[in-house]
């Protein structure tokens, strides 16, 4: 391939491309140190006259510093990685490992939810934590968590323990172990990997999740996560202070950007791996 | 049932006073009856969390949807039965046709072009790259970002009358473009662009499926004298349809959902004149805008049994063109 098509010319390309790609974000990472008049006037992504306004008087432009926001996502994201990580973890040991009755039939019903759209059930959803006096708290969107709802996790642990070698199990048996410490002392050392991959993505997608925190979190200021915050921000700021929106959008990326960085090799063999499992 | 023992799991074979405990080697696997009820047992209380979930979270609320969808019902006063009123009204409704128009026309694109793209930087980026990592990395940071608030800003921004793009043009001698992001004509069209910038994950899972390939059969392809195109059409495309189903079926239920850069990019309300009204964008203002329950519910199982059914349609179709290497050539 690579004397066909000069590998020279190929790199040129694909530098074009990437750049091309990366625009957007390099341009926001510009205009959120560009003054005011600066943005809508220069291309340059360099700024003539950086400066930290924008990030300082953005972080208080809601009348409310975004510190509360920060911290209500984070609290959001760390509950619901723990929700992920207990319940999901249980129910693949189940499904990879026991057998008792109705296995099957459970089994194919876990992986039509993966497919189930989240609208589907959003409305009587909704109506049941309305009952239940949940609206304006975390517990809608942490609580089906620790119930494994998910499903997508399940699969992905199910999967990866199946890797896992049965004689394992076998050895413990032998030695008087039962299911409970199979699980505990073989299976979970074990997965360490797909739980690493399951806490990052649940971490990713719920701190992106946009729709279920406006839903559920969108009445009150103090509730508010980051997303919320940054939809209400476009009102405030009214196309009259973009550099500051810039500013605070650009901050609520650094989490994620930071956790690929960090586990970039994960995250790719995550996809990798359960996409040619599917 | 005693299940945690206080034994070391590396001790050694049988112990005393467990006379269940299958002694011959060979066979490990031999459970008596009582372990297998004892399984049966732990099967059920590891998959508790799940069952309440499923049951309480999953089942019960499709179920409930369902009777919901029958009836008139605002959260205030007690759900009114009124048949399928519900779905004769959005047969009717402009707004929810819209909806659907504009959703069909936004997967229609956002999905083939997204694999297209998926695809064309996978083979690109196959074996033996230099750079191949960072290449990959760059490439698929958008497909993490992208669904995020922050970009849908930043793309209402980009596409703005007076955004980047048009100052772009301008440099380039178009006096007067349109104002994209608040243009009917256009607008669907920077929310494809936004869903195609994210093709990173897709094309990550082809790279993984390009490296399955053996390399044999290129090399056996090459000594009967099969050209780069031909390799391509013989072995490579062949070999991935089954992760271009995968992508398929997984991007296709993705964009029917999508909603955020929607909301985000229209301020929420699926404008210019409806031009970007997502179905979950009605939906969600009819349910929760209106509290329309009954009628966002009517248009939740629409939208389940929509994608169901092209599921169906695109599994059913994959005989024809998904190839699996076990069935020989």
């Amino acid at each position: 391939m690579t004397r066909v098509w000069p590998s020279a010319a190929k790199h040129v390309l694909l530098i074009a491309g990437a750049l091309l790609m990366l625009y957007p974000l390099l341009w926001m990472l510009s205009a959120s140190f560009k003054p005011a008049g600066e943005i809508f006037t220069s291309l340059d992504l360099i700024p003539s006259q950086p400066t930290l306004s924008n990030y300082t008087e953005g972080w208080n432009g809601l009348g409310q510093p975004f510190t509360g926001f920060f911290l209500n996502s984070i609290a959001l994201c760390a509950l619901a990685v723990m929700g992920n990580l207990g319940s999901c973890t249980l129910a693949a040991f189940a499904f990879a490992r026991l057998n008792f009755p109705l296995r099957r039939l459970f089994f194919a019903l876990m992986l039509m939810t993966i497919m189930l759209p989240f609208h589907a059930t959003v409305v009587p959803q909704y109506v049941l934590f309305k009952a239940l006096g949940w609206i304006g708290t975390f517990l809608p969107i942490v609580a089906p968590k620790f119930l494994a709802v998910d499903a997508f996790f399940v699969f992905l642990l199910v999967q990866f323990i199946r890797t896992i070698p049965r004689e394992l199990d076998d050895a413990a048996k032998i030695d008087g172990a039962g299911p409970f410490r199979i699980f505990a002392r073989v299976v979970l050392p074990l997965t360490i990997p797909a739980l690493a991959t399951t806490a990052i993505f649940t971490f990713i997608w719920t701190w992106n999740d946009f729709f279920s925190q406006l839903l559920y979190l969108g009445a009150t200021v103090q509730s508010f996560t980051v997303p919320v915050a940054l939809r209400n921000f476009i009102d405030v700021t009214s196309g009259s202070s973009w550099g500051q929106l810039m500013a605070m959008s650009l901050l609520s990326l650094v989490p994620i950007f930071g956790f690929f960085l960090a586990f970039q090799r994960l995250l790719l063999e995550g996809i990798s791996t359960t996409g040619l499992r599917g | 049932m005693s299940v945690d023992r206080p034994s070391p799991l590396a001790g050694e074979g049988t112990r005393p006073g467990r006379r269940e405990v299958p002694a011959h080697v060979g066979r490990p696997r031999t459970l008596h009856l009582s372990d297998r009820a004892r399984e049966a047992v732990a099967g059920y209380v590891f998959l508790l969390p799940w069952l309440v979930g499923f049951l309480g979270l999953v089942l019960g609320p499709m179920v409930a949807s369902l009777w919901l969808s029958l009836t008139k019902y605002d959260l205030l006063t007690p759900p009114r039965w009124i048949g399928g009123q519900n779905y004769l009204d959005l047969l009717t409704d402009p707004r929810y046709l819209q909806s659907v128009r504009v959703t069909l026309t936004y997967v229609g694109l956002a999905v083939p072009l997204r694999l297209v793209f998926a695809l064309l930087l996978a083979l690109v980026l196959n074996r033996g790259l230099r750079g191949l990592d960072l290449y990959r990395a760059i490439f698929y940071v958008p497909s993490l970002l992208g669904a995020s608030v922050a970009i849908a800003i930043l793309w209402r921004q980009l596409f703005g009358g007076e955004g980047v793009l048009n100052q772009v043009l301008r440099l380039l001698g178009w006096a007067n473009p349109p104002a994209w992001v608040v243009d009917p004509r256009f607008a669907i069209l920077t929310l494809v662009v936004l869903a195609i910038w994210e093709f990173g994950s897709p094309m990550v899972i082809f790279l993984a499926g390009l490296r399955q390939i053996p390399r044999e059969l290129y090399e056996a392809a090459m000594v009967d004298g099969a050209g780069r195109v031909s390799r391509f059409f013989g072995i490579t495309l062949p070999l991935l349809t089954p992760l271009v189903l995968f992508n398929l079926v997984l991007q296709m239920i993705g964009s029917f959902q999508a909603f955020t850069p929607a909301y985000i990019v229209s301020g929420g309300q699926g404008g210019p004149v409806d031009s970007t009204l997502f179905y979950t964008l009605y939906l969600y203002q009819q349910a929760f805008g209106s509290l329309h329950m009954g009628y966002g519910a009517a248009m939740a199982w629409i939208l389940l049994a929509a994608i169901a059914t092209i599921t169906a349609v695109i599994f059913t179709s994959s005989r024809y063109w998904v190839f699996y290497m076990e069935q020989g050539r």
